[in-house]
């Protein structure tokens, strides 16, 4: 075939069709190629896409009070005693009053300003201080979360922003109003404003320019390449004297955004008094739900996972692997067995919510099981995979030759003997990586659990499998409906949460099957 | 007296009365069996340990089956005897009504010494304390009498000749049965449930007004026209098999027919990862990535078009939510079961097949072409099938990425809804059983356990006649 010349397609219509042949031939190879880089593209895609959104929400900001819990306030504290809540965030409050003057005569600037940390950021606090009066009288260092949309500002989510140094400038103060100068010291910010679309005229609609020295922050009203004037949010004039100075631009009007300039100018003043610290986002793994993202946590819904597959594996596995056990070695060829399989094959291929009905139905309907339990999400689970069990088991079970039957047999084995004393053993890693996978599957499922009442909102870890719970993957689904922004990048730690508990257990298969895998 | 028996920790009980009657059985037995004497050389039947593993089953059995059926009928049965009870005044009360109010009357029943200070309702509440209390005393003496019974019975059956181990083996296969014929009451549980519920709605809804009705409205007007929800369905499921029927096919092609050993073991399982996945995942991905690309690219075209003078307005819906976002990754998450069952079909071909094609000088895509893939057609129209049912009955992605909106509309990117939607919707927070608005859900649930199930029949079947030809 290299030399045309000797080859039976030595005319040049055979050789012209050969090669389109060749051509068609290859192409055909490569469709093939690229449906697989689809198929690798989507999966990274989507793994690196939650990824991102998790690594933001490994860590959050975190800001620090020195809280004098005085005797008067909160003397006579008993431990079964609420927790003084209230008490706690007028001492927080008090703190940031204190800290930023301007808001003393305003209701709204301080609305603004509580809005820094939530109220209900200090209940593991005051629960603390139930739970261990002695530190009552003690001024205690505490580290409360963030609100949400500064956290989300801070990591640079909410609201596009960048800052140009300008380094020592001039400053005076008129009736609050400040003007920076200095021999075109302020080029460089015209030109950068001017490439992001922003008119400072008409700031409004187009964002805000701050200048930030030390503590202090104003917002900019006028911009001239060698002055700039604009009122003081925070802090004083001192600053821009003995501080170098910075410009921050934010792209998005104030309008637009869930930040104010003002609670930026705070939350930039606290950082650089270096109250504001970045810190490991445990909570996410230590608390659990909440009405506030930076409050909120996965405990619960791990404890009710957990709880929904142990009720799931005490069922699904031991009778998915008598069942398969009945169905491999014991059963008769004749009509109810056949019945058995083809029910078998079928409910394996049912969808997953018509089993959330039926759970809906008979369990919560006829029986009166209580709504919202682990217990029900664990039988209707287990239902749902014993085809999965009984399907891999029956496969473990084929895999051991007929021989072991027969040796067993031929020195006197009952049949239950042959099969419990000699088969099974064999077939028992088998059926082990069957039982994980399925209980993998179990605890992916969301929709089942939705239908039986599992997605109610848990404040509280649940204490048995008959008290209301959630479970890992509907957690997702209610985190990843909610419309604040600062959910998106929780769901995605909760989904790599699972993720890593799914992972797990497939790795446990991978190792049973390397170390155990036999050939006959 | 009797109510305060109402609060028995019924469930710890009757567990305990098993294992301490079984344990007794065993001992029994045992004990029984190593008092006979064998004379010489004859052998017993069977081991002492058999002989007590027979008291010991006699003795269980009853007391499970007492506890199953006093954990499946005994709250109905404390129920209907309160309700026969109930003075004459509750007949104002509906049906639905009544088991509401039992509801609560059940609930306030189970915190001790609770008094809501309303005279007829804590006198009904006090009296179903007192049926409660008698029903669990009756379960307890019912399962001890009939346990001793069933311990004393079979205790006096043992001699030295009996066949004990055969007996219990006998019983275990018994319970080895009833394991896996759990499959068929699962099964029949689906579909009673579904057709009871679904009668119940018929007998307020005329069938055909649901099946053929255009006006979907459940939430908030008593419109249940469902063609909109299946209309929905199959457009997602159609584009959800755009991309994973092509996909899945060609990768599965190039896996059994192209690639390396070792390729295959490193793509095959990274492939099923996708199906590994949970699917409230791949709604999430849709609803953080996809959904946003289909809405940018949609404007965009409607830019275009306007652009060229094509139209004036925007021709296409653009919606944050779309049939298409949820279509895409929702075929993204079926391509494994295509691929893999594809896969398997297509490597049980006979390679002497492949070896004529390539004797007649066909090419490797000639020979798949027209050879392999006619072969393995019957188990590839399988494997789309069983991925067209996975995509119908998918339920996370659709309720996460696809909107709930019930409309006939032939554009990709507006928010169309499906069955699945709106079970989960419908039966997602507190309402009663008994409406029209709960019923429809059992319905829609019909339509869906019958359509999938048809599919996966089909697929079932054509697959193990496959297998039948080739194997």
């Amino acid at each position: 075939m290299s030399d045309p010349a000797v080859s039976p397609f030595a005319n040049e219509r055979a050789l012209k069709r050969l090669r389109r042949r060749r051509a068609a031939d290859r192409r055909f190879k490569w469709y093939g190629r690229l449906a697989i880089g689809f198929a690798l593209a989507a999966l990274t895609l989507l793994l690196a896409s939650i990824t991102t959104q998790a690594m933001s929400a490994a860590t959050y900001h975190v800001v620090s009070f020195d809280l004098d819990l005085d005797k008067e306030t909160f003397g006579g504290l008993k431990t079964d005693d609420p927790p003084p809540v209230d008490k706690v965030y007028g001492l927080v409050r008090a703190d940031l009053l204190a800290q930023f003057p301007e808001t003393a005569r305003n209701p709204v600037l301080r609305h603004e300003l509580s809005a820094l940390v939530t109220r209900l950021a200090v209940l593991p606090v005051a629960r603390e201080i139930v739970r261990n009066p002695r530190e009552i009288g003690m001024t205690r260092q505490v580290q409360l979360p963030l609100s949400d949309d500064l956290d989300l500002y801070l990591k640079g989510a909410n609201a596009r922003h960048l800052t140009v140094p300008i380094g020592r400038v001039g400053a005076e103060e008129t009736n609050g109003v400040l003007t920076l100068t200095g021999e075109g010291a302020f080029k460089r910010l015209i030109a950068a404003a001017s490439l992001e679309g922003m008119q400072i005229q008409d700031a409004r609609s187009t964002g805000s320019i701050l200048m930030t020295a030390g503590q202090s922050t104003l917002k900019l009203s006028t911009l001239d390449p060698s002055r700039i004037k604009g009122p003081l949010l925070t802090g004083s004039l001192q600053d821009f004297r003995t501080h170098p100075v910075r410009a921050r631009l934010i792209t998005s009007p104030e309008s637009e955004r869930t930040v104010t300039d003002r609670q930026i100018a705070w939350l930039l003043a606290l950082k650089a008094e270096g109250r504001v610290s970045r810190v490991p986002h445990w909570s996410l793994l230590t608390h659990t739900d909440s009405t506030q993202p930076e409050l909120a946590g996965t405990l619960a819904a791990i404890v009710g996972s957990l709880l929904t597959l142990l009720v799931t594996a005490s069922l699904a596995i031991p009778i998915g692997i008598l069942a398969s056990i009945y169905l491999e070695e014991f059963a008769p060829r004749n009509r109810v067995t056949g019945l058995i399989e083809v029910n078998i094959n079928n409910l394996a291929a049912v969808p997953s919510i018509v089993f959330g009905l039926l759970g809906a139905a008979v369990f919560l309907g006829a029986f009166g099981l209580p709504r919202s339990a682990p217990v029900v999400g664990g039988l209707v689970l287990a239902l749902l995979i014993l085809p999965v069990v009984i399907i891999a088991s029956r496969a473990a079970l084929k895999a051991v030759p007929q021989s072991i039957r027969d040796a067993a047999l031929a020195v006197g084995a009952s049949r239950m003997q042959t099969v419990f004393h000699h088969v099974m053993p064999l077939a028992a890693p088998g059926m082990l990586t069957g039982a994980i996978l399925g209980m993998a599957r179990a605890l992916g499922e969301t929709a089942p659990l939705l239908l039986i009442g599992m997605v109610a909102f848990v404040a509280e870890v649940p204490n048995g499998p008959t008290d209301e719970a959630t479970a890992l993957p509907v957690l997702i689904y209610s985190w990843a409906t909610q419309a604040e922004r600062a959910w998106e990048p929780m769901t995605g730690a909760v989904i790599l949460i699972l993720l890593v508990f799914l992972i797990a257990m497939n790795g446990v298969v991978v190792f049973l099957r390397r170390k155990f895998e036999r050939r006959w | 007296m009797l109510s305060q028996l109402g609060h028995l920790p019924m469930d710890f009980l009757l567990l305990a009365a098993a294992v301490t009657l079984a344990s007794f059985g065993f001992i029994a037995g045992r004990l029984r069996a190593e008092q006979f004497s064998f004379p010489g050389d004859i052998h017993p039947n069977s081991r002492p340990n058999a002989h007590g593993y027979f008291v010991l089953m006699w003795s269980l059995v009853p007391v499970v089956l007492v506890a199953l059926g006093y954990i499946f009928f005994g709250e109905g049965t404390s129920r209907a005897i309160l309700r026969s009870e109930l003075p004459d005044g509750f007949s104002i009360l509906t049906p639905g009504e009544l088991t509401t109010y039992l509801d609560t009357v059940a609930r306030a029943g189970r915190i001790p010494g609770f008094l809501s200070g309303e005279h007829v309702f804590d006198t009904v509440t006090e009296r179903y304390g007192e049926i409660r209390g008698t029903v669990n005393i009756f379960t307890l003496v019912f399962a001890l009498a009939l346990s001793i019974a069933g311990m004393f019975l079979s205790r006096r059956c043992l001699s030295p000749g009996f066949r004990a181990r055969q007996h219990v083996e006998s019983g275990i296969e018994w319970f080895l049965f009833l394991c896996a014929a759990l499959a068929i009451a699962t099964t029949v549980g689906i579909v009673a449930s579904l057709v009871f519920e679904s009668l119940r709605f018929f007998a307020e809804v005329p069938f055909w007004d649901f099946l053929l009705g255009t006006r979907w409205n459940a939430q908030t007007s008593a419109e249940f026209g469902a063609l909109p929800l299946f209309f929905g369905t199959f457009m997602i499921s159609f584009f959800a098999m755009m991309v994973a029927a092509p996909i899945g096919l060609f990768a599965a092609i190039y896996l059994s027919e192209y690639a390396s050993g070792q390729v295959r073991a490193i793509i095959k399982p990274v492939l099923e990862v996708l199906a590994g996945i949970p699917t409230v995942v791949y709604g999430f991905f849709a609803l953080l990535v996809i959904a946003p690309a289909v809405r940018s690219v949609a404007l965009w075209i409607n830019q275009l078009v306007i652009a060229w003078g094509l139209a004036d307005g925007a021709v296409l819906a653009a919606q944050p939510t779309s049939a298409l976002a949820a279509g895409i990754v929702m075929g993204i998450m079926v391509i494994p079961f295509v691929s893999s069952l594809s896969d398997d079909v297509i490597r049980a071909v006979p390679q002497s097949l492949r070896d004529g094609a390539y004797a007649m000088g066909a090419t490797k895509a000639e020979a798949v072409r027209q050879v392999v893939v006619p072969a393995a057609l019957p188990g590839i129209i399988a494997a789309l099938l069983l991925a067209v049912s996975r995509a119908i009955g998918e339920t996370m992605i659709v309720v996460m990425a696809a909107g709930q909106r019930a409309r006939i509309s032939p554009d990709p990117t507006s928010d169309l809804t499906t069955i699945t939607v709106q079970i989960v919707s419908l039966l997602t927070g507190e309402s009663e059983f008994d409406s029209p608005k709960t019923l429809s859900a059992f319905a829609l649930g019909l339509v869906l356990f019958v359509v999938t199930l048809l599919f996966n029949l089909v697929a079932i079947n054509v697959v193990k006649r496959f297998r039948e030809k080739y194997e």
